[in-house]
């Protein structure tokens, strides 16, 4: 692990979720892919914790040996002080994998029935059908759902076992803007029944507005643990970019609000803490400066800083 | 075994007009077309068995065998559509599902089998009591190893490829055991076709003749392939689901 990594708020929840010390490689082309290298979190009951990260970062491999279908090569998972078999058995986790699609032949009143069939004590079959915000196609046939609604099926069918740990892998990927809200209005209602969520999203602004706190993977570790606004602040740094022949990049990084100063030809980018400050004393210094774009640095670039891989 | 889950797997088979077409309306035609000249026929081809009774069980070997085939196929499209890793985080155990699957595999048979039997029943097939009953255990134990087939083949294979493979073996198997016309009595085709379990399926017509319509090499013979297709089955189930 980098620097840089948060302690995570919550240390001592034993009847949450652990999962310590896991590592999984796959067999791929050119040797092992280390998928997984060394995931230790721990999650209170009650909490809603985001998997954040760019994609191939790890985060469905350790969703995937959350929810027990596949086994780490090592470390261990503990879900509610039992294996994830065992969690899964007594009916406590419901989970939207990351892909899949419903089988066919069957209205959706009907799916989510079949399912919640499979479980101790589910919700009404109706109150699923409703919280997921899909009572109007109940009669319709699963095969002849648009990808949004097929989501919604998808949610229903996870929620409808009333689990105490909800587990959903980039689940709006599928989504439009108003799918996406309506989505998670029912997540959080979900949640504030006291429920355990843990979700996987390369979406930062969804781990910030949805999460309680924000686990950052890169490369198959965790990069940073912490509230939504530390992970902020972490990332929220921005760029400024502009044409500035002839100038020295190390006096630039000097300026207030630089955090470094990099020249690219013609170009300077700086990484600025504060962009608003930069700019100020960018222009009352170098006015000549032209083209300036000031930009968000993307997941990317501050997983890659964070990374230390920039 | 899951009821309200059974119930709707099994309702959701039956609501799949493909399997009609294949395994009920295919033999059904062809029975018709083939027996319909040659009702009159009482020993076919020197067995002593009528035309109308040899081809009633031999079309509804090859009906059946498709109805438990299809098994694979269902759980070849689960897999694909990633059905199956959401239901391995439900309380279903693979043991049910697999039962499940099984038995609808099996109500479908029983559907075909049906159907064939009213068609010969139209076409002057007279059997006792006991031999229609001697008949259908047989042809149902003679199933469980297609039952096992199916699972295999839909852990092996795609939803694309299971098709042609199921088509391709199923000819196969339906020729091998007499299904379209009966094998000659001698040579090396015949001592092959004693190892197959399509070929015990279709002798099931014997019990018109009485005595005891499958040899013991027949109940060895279904009880083998039984044995290594379950094992292969769940070895391929362990190895799609990366279990030790």
């Amino acid at each position: 692990m980098s620097g840089g990594a948060i302690v995570g708020g919550s240390s001592t929840a034993t009847a949450g979720i652990r999962l310590s010390g896991l590592v999984k490689s796959f067999r791929g082309p050119d040797g092992p892919i280390r998928a997984v290298r060394g995931i230790d979190v721990e999650i209170a009951p009650g909490e809603t914790v985001a998997l954040l990260g760019p994609n191939g970062a790890g985060k469905s491999t350790t969703i995937d040996m959350l929810l027990g279908l596949l086994r780490p090569d090592e470390g261990s998972v503990s879900v509610f002080g039992r294996s994830p078999a065992q969690a899964v058995a007594d009916g406590a986790v419901g989970g939207m994998l990351q892909t899949g699609e419903l089988i066919r032949d069957l209205t959706v009143r009907e799916l989510v029935a079949m399912i919640a069939s499979l479980y101790p004590e589910p919700l009404g079959v109706e109150e699923a059908l409703a919280l997921a915000g899909i009572s109007e196609i109940a009669a319709q046939r699963t095969q002849k759902l648009s990808g949004g609604q097929t989501q919604r099926v998808r949610l229903a069918v996870a929620l409808v076992s009333d689990p105490e740990l909800l587990v959903l892998d980039e689940p709006t990927v599928a989504l439009d803007v108003e799918g996406r809200r309506a989505f998670w209005t029912t997540m959080r209602t979900f949640a504030a029944r006291g429920k355990t969520v843990v979700f996987a999203t390369h979406y930062l602004e969804e781990a910030d507005a949805y999460a309680d706190r924000v686990v950052l993977i890169a490369h198959g570790e965790i990069v940073a643990d912490g509230p939504t606004t530390e992970i902020r602040a972490m990332v929220g740094t921005r760029t400024i970019r502009a044409t500035l022949p002839g100038v020295d990049a190390d006096a630039l990084g000097a300026l207030p609000g630089v955090s470094s100063a990099e020249r690219r030809g013609e170009a300077v980018v700086l990484r600025c803490s504060d962009s608003d400050a930069a700019i100020r004393a960018l222009l009352s210094a170098h006015a000549d400066a032209r083209d300036i774009e000031i930009a968000a640095a993307g997941l990317e670039q501050a997983f890659l800083a964070l990374t230390g891989d920039g | 075994m899951p009821l309200l889950y059974t119930r709707y797997e099994l309702l959701r088979t039956l609501r799949n007009r493909r399997f009609f077409l294949l395994s009920l309306g295919f033999p059904l035609v062809l029975y018709f077309v083939i027996v319909s000249p040659n009702r009159d026929v009482h020993d076919f081809d020197g067995s002593g068995i009528s035309f109308a009774v040899y081809y009633m069980v031999g079309l509804a070997s090859f009906g059946t065998m498709g109805a438990m085939l299809s098994c694979g196929g269902r759980i070849a499209a689960e897999r694909a559509v990633g059905w199956n890793r959401q239901l391995r985080i439900t309380p279903l155990t693979p043991r049910a599902y697999f039962r499940v699957k099984v038995l609808t595999g099996y109500m479908m048979a029983v559907i075909s089998l049906l159907a064939l039997y009213a068609a010969g029943i139209s076409l002057g097939v007279s059997l006792t009591a006991d031999e229609w009953l001697q008949m259908t255990g047989l042809i149902l134990v003679g199933l469980v190893p297609f039952a096992a087939l199916g699972i295999l083949l839909g852990h092996l294979l795609t939803p694309d490829s299971i098709g042609p493979a199921m088509g391709g073996g199923i000819s196969l198997l339906a020729l091998l055991g007499g299904t379209w016309f009966p094998l000659a009595k001698h040579g090396f085709l015949h001592d092959l076709a004693q190892c197959v379990p399509s070929y015990w399926l279709v002798q099931a017509s014997h019990v018109a003749l009485g005595g005891r319509p499958w040899s013991t090499l027949g109940w060895v013979v279904m009880a083998a392939w039984t044995v290594v297709l379950g094992a292969l089955a769940a070895r391929a189930y362990r190895r799609d689901t990366g279990r030790i």
